[in-house]
């Protein structure tokens, strides 16, 4: 039999055949085998043209340069921060990277950031032994303060997320909640006790029925009845974060004459 | 024969496995960090088994749990059984844990054991060239059978049990022991038997799967 085995959209299973003959090329999540392309991850099958795909729906999250991430810090170095991101790696952040402030040698760095706080970041660089690099610098990226995290599948994301952030800005709306999604998983609300609830309870809804199309009108639905079963206030809470504090340098070894930064 | 798949919610990938009286529940975590250092591979992730038959597992004594010259051995036969599907290059340095943990026991445990974990793998999202199927074959007085119970092993005659794992597409055997004895010739029914029996296994652990993520 010539062409494709099973249906667009079908839930497959690791070694079973997409597609028999030349016609067609294995991309992300299959592999060729002479005649035939078949699944080697558990997936939905996403048929693009001449390209076969298989769209994961489970497993952990992996590195990618370029994703904004959520990572809470795990440990503190001479030089930097390691960053546990919910995935088999944890990354380095190094001061550098992390803050624009002049650092002394010796300086204490728990004032930046200290154990179990979280952070946005970007991944800059990934080696081939999956060490990952991370940054702060760009918009946005910055330390978490104040309000809650919450975990998902990191391959529904794109579906938290939604279309040009169709999901994210709905929710964010409906409740009032300043919303994070770090691309692996971890995301991060903030607002009132009241409406950080419904925005976690939405969001693990979407998760769980993120397979069922017009899904964002469903939300809008939901969101709109919860709305008014909480008698939630969905003015956004006013965060006033004070600008970035510098902390007071504090020197340590011998005096020197110049002062200042270099 | 049942099987279900991602029964074990904090684990990454889980599944149950039951075949006649053995039920076999698999959790898979990972990939993560791999601790002790000295065990890290730079160039491919490891795959880690556990197997575990449950205290009030068997039929009538107590079972000692946790590491025994048997258990020791059916974890090393477990994991060589699943390592020729799995592809871990992506992952170095860091491991694959496959706990499999055996609430009810009536022989064919390593079996059943392959089965769920081989499920429980595909649920976590790894990445696999096929899935495993195992079962037992074996010559029982005479007559070629397949998935030996307890009383069948300990049979007072010629009985022969042996373990079989395959990769279901190629049919390329991934697991053989045999405890027993048997001739050439029935050892060749006994494997093509098995063939068969595994193509039945693995349309019920695709079943599994795909029941579980069809509602979601």
């Amino acid at each position: 039999m010539e062409g494709i085995q099973v249906q667009d959209r079908a839930i497959i299973t690791p070694g079973e055949v997409i597609a028999t003959g030349m016609d067609y090329i294995p991309s992300m999540g299959t592999y060729r085998d002479k005649e035939r392309i078949i699944a080697n991850k558990l997936g939905m099958v996403h048929i693009e043209g001449r390209a076969i795909k298989v769209i994961p729906l489970s497993g952990r999250y992996m590195p990618k340069v370029g994703d904004m991430i959520i990572g809470q810090v795990i440990d503190i170095s001479m030089s930097g921060w390691r960053i546990e991101l919910n995935c088999a790696y944890s990354a380095m952040i190094s001061l550098k990277d992390a803050t624009s402030d002049f650092i002394e040698r010796g300086a204490d760095l728990t004032q930046y950031y200290n154990l179990g706080d979280y952070m946005i970041a970007e991944i800059v660089n990934v080696t081939s032994q999956k060490l990952v690099d991370l940054s702060t610098r760009g918009p946005g990226m910055r330390k978490l303060q104040g309000g809650r995290i919450i975990t998902v599948n990191p391959n529904k994301v794109p579906r938290v997320i939604g279309k040009q952030g169709s999901m994210v800005g709905l929710i964010k709306d409906a409740t009032g909640c300043r919303i994070t999604v770090g691309q692996n998983g971890i995301i991060h609300i903030q607002g009132t006790p009241k409406q950080e609830m419904l925005a976690a309870e939405t969001i693990h809804k979407v998760e769980q029925e993120s397979h069922f199309s017009g899904l964002t009108d469903k939300i809008k639905a939901y969101l709109e009845q919860r709305v008014k079963e909480m008698q939630l206030d969905p003015t956004p809470l006013i965060i006033d974060e004070p600008p970035r504090e510098r902390p007071m340098q504090q020197r340590r070894g011998p005096p020197r004459f110049s002062r200042g930064r270099r | 024969m049942e099987a279900k798949a991602g029964v074990i919610k904090n684990a990454d990938g889980s599944a149950m496995f039951k075949m006649g009286d053995t039920i076999a529940y698999a959790a898979v975590y990972g990939p993560r960090d791999l601790y002790p250092k000295f065990m890290q591979n730079p160039k491919k992730g490891i795959l880690r088994c556990n197997y575990n038959m449950m205290p009030f597992s068997g039929s009538g004594e107590r079972v000692r749990p946790g590491q025994n010259r048997r258990a020791k051995e059916i974890s090393m036969v477990t994991e060589k059984a699943l390592l020729p599907v799995l592809e871990l290059e992506d992952f170095p340095n860091a491991v694959v844990d496959v706990y499999v943990e055996l609430p009810q026991t009536d022989a064919g445990s390593r079996c059943a054991g392959i089965c769920a974990a081989a499920i429980a793998l595909a649920d976590a999202g790894l990445v696999m060239k096929d899935m495993i199927a195992a079962v037992s074959v074996g010559n029982l007085d005479g007559n070629i059978v397949v998935d030996l119970d307890k009383d069948e092993e300990d049979f007072e005659g010629p009985v022969a049990d042996i373990p079989v794992a395959i990769i279901p597409s190629t049919g390329q055997i991934t697991l053989l022991q045999m405890d027993g004895e048997i001739t050439p010739e029935k050892l060749v029914k006994a494997l093509e038997l098995a063939q068969e029996t595994c193509m039945r296994i693995n349309e019920v652990q695709r079943k599994a799967l795909k029941d579980k993520y069809a509602g979601e």
